[in-house]
């Protein structure tokens, strides 16, 4: 595949997967405000992976749009970060949870939204004018997901015991696929290489979990591959309900 | 063509979501252009993700139907901003019961502003959530009046 274009699919369906999990808390918020504020940084983020979706297809010239390349592209095409495919709860939905775990979304959500905010910085200065601007709007939404998310990280890690010990056992399970935020190559005169995030990602992350009164596991070795199309056993179970109307009935279209 | 005439009908198409202000005091129409084939509208989406936006080129095309063929055309860059809010969107927005953006986009994320009640004019509210109904509006009550209201968010 095209190297530019792999760029842009790697962060594309980063943020569709990401919203897709979001999404999945709308009806279900411990509260209603956090209800609106899920489902209202899940439409950002998919918004932003329909434009940049539509740029994919663009690069790709095979005549495929944001939603054929969304509902019908294989697992193994999905170039997402293992990280936002991970299911919202590490327990099984049969323990009464639903399946959701408020104390792991939030965590994840603080950590992919600074990563986001780190990125389009960066991205607003590509020569591609197309991926510039969809950078410098992005920029706008994700920096409103950042300070809600590490708001609310603070809240809970510095909050009751159960709330603290949630927030410590979600920070153990992600915090090794954490490492793929730094893993994808860069593209000259497209985009920053992953890595160049990770001095900046990694001294405000410690400076939140500080605040946050939670203390950081040890580094981990794991190098999960989504960005290249190696995904965990999640995505497939995500991608069956999000693309079963198209695949059953192809075109259709609003 | 009418230029003029299209452009008054035009600033008459309301928002939506928010009916109490038009698309041209919210700011995000860019252009109104005659072309050879007729007239082309070019927009500013507010949010990535807005639902609206569909809903919003449908009634330009809606509204400016008399004038023959209509093209809207979407324009990312630059971002919209509200900023771009007019004096007069600003008013209607604080007398339909939602505060105008109180600073520019860029002063925007770190302080949480100190807002008065667009109700009862109270001194002492708090905000509930950084996100409301809509992507571009926070929700916040009043505690003198006990009453809930929006507050546009800068962006």
């Amino acid at each position: 595949m095209d190297a530019k274009l792999n760029y842009v699919l790697q962060l594309a369906d980063t943020c569709l997967i990401h919203a897709q999990r979001l999404g999945e808390w709308c009806g279900h918020a411990p509260v209603l405000e956090e209800d609106l504020a899920l489902s209202n940084m899940a439409l950002d983020l998919l918004g932003q992976a329909r434009a940049l979706l539509t740029l994919a297809g663009a690069l790709e010239g095979a005549g495929r749009d944001e939603d054929q390349l969304a509902f019908l592209r294989e697992e193994r095409d999905y170039r997402n970060i293992v990280l936002v495919e991970l299911p919202n709860a590490a327990a099984s939905p049969s323990d009464g949870s639903g399946g959701r775990d408020f104390a792991l979304t939030t965590l994840r959500n603080a950590a992919l939204s600074l990563w986001l905010e780190l990125l389009y910085e960066r991205l607003q200065a590509s020569a591609d004018t197309e991926l510039a601007g969809i950078a410098a709007k992005s920029l706008k939404e994700v920096r409103y997901h950042r300070q809600h998310s590490s708001d609310w990280a603070v809240r809970l890690g510095d909050g009751t015991a159960e709330s603290k010990a949630r927030m410590q056992a979600a920070l153990a399970l992600l915090w090794p696929y954490f490492n793929e935020l730094f893993a994808a190559a860069g593209v000259d005169g497209t985009g920053p290489a992953w890595r160049e995030l990770e001095a900046d990602w990694r001294a405000r992350w410690a400076t939140l979990m500080q605040e946050a009164g939670l203390s950081l596991p040890r580094d981990s070795a794991m190098q999960p591959q989504g960005h290249l199309g190696v995904h965990s056993e999640h995505l497939g179970h995500l991608l069956a309900p999000m693309q079963y109307l198209q695949r059953a009935y192809p075109g259709g279209a609003w | 063509m009418d230029l003029a005439a299209a452009r008054t009908r035009l600033a008459a198409v309301p928002d939506p979501e928010i009916p109490a202000i038009s698309l041209v005091e919210l700011g995000i129409v860019r252009e109104l252009r005659e072309t050879g084939a007729g007239l082309e509208v070019v927009l500013t989406p507010t949010y990535s993700g807005c639902p609206a936006t569909e809903l919003i080129a449908d009634d330009v095309r809606a509204a400016l139907a008399e004038f023959g063929r209509v093209t809207v055309t979407m324009q990312r860059s630059p971002a919209w901003s509200t900023d771009w809010i007019t004096p007069e969107g600003r008013e209607k927005l604080q007398r339909y019961g939602i505060v105008p953006p109180q600073c520019s986009a860029e002063q925007a994320i770190r302080v949480v502003p100190k807002l008065r009640c667009p109700r009862c004019d109270g001194g002492r509210t708090e905000q509930l959530s950084r996100f409301g109904s809509t992507a571009c509006k926070s929700t916040w009550r009043c505690i003198e009046c006990g009453e809930p209201f929006e507050y546009f968010k800068p962006i």
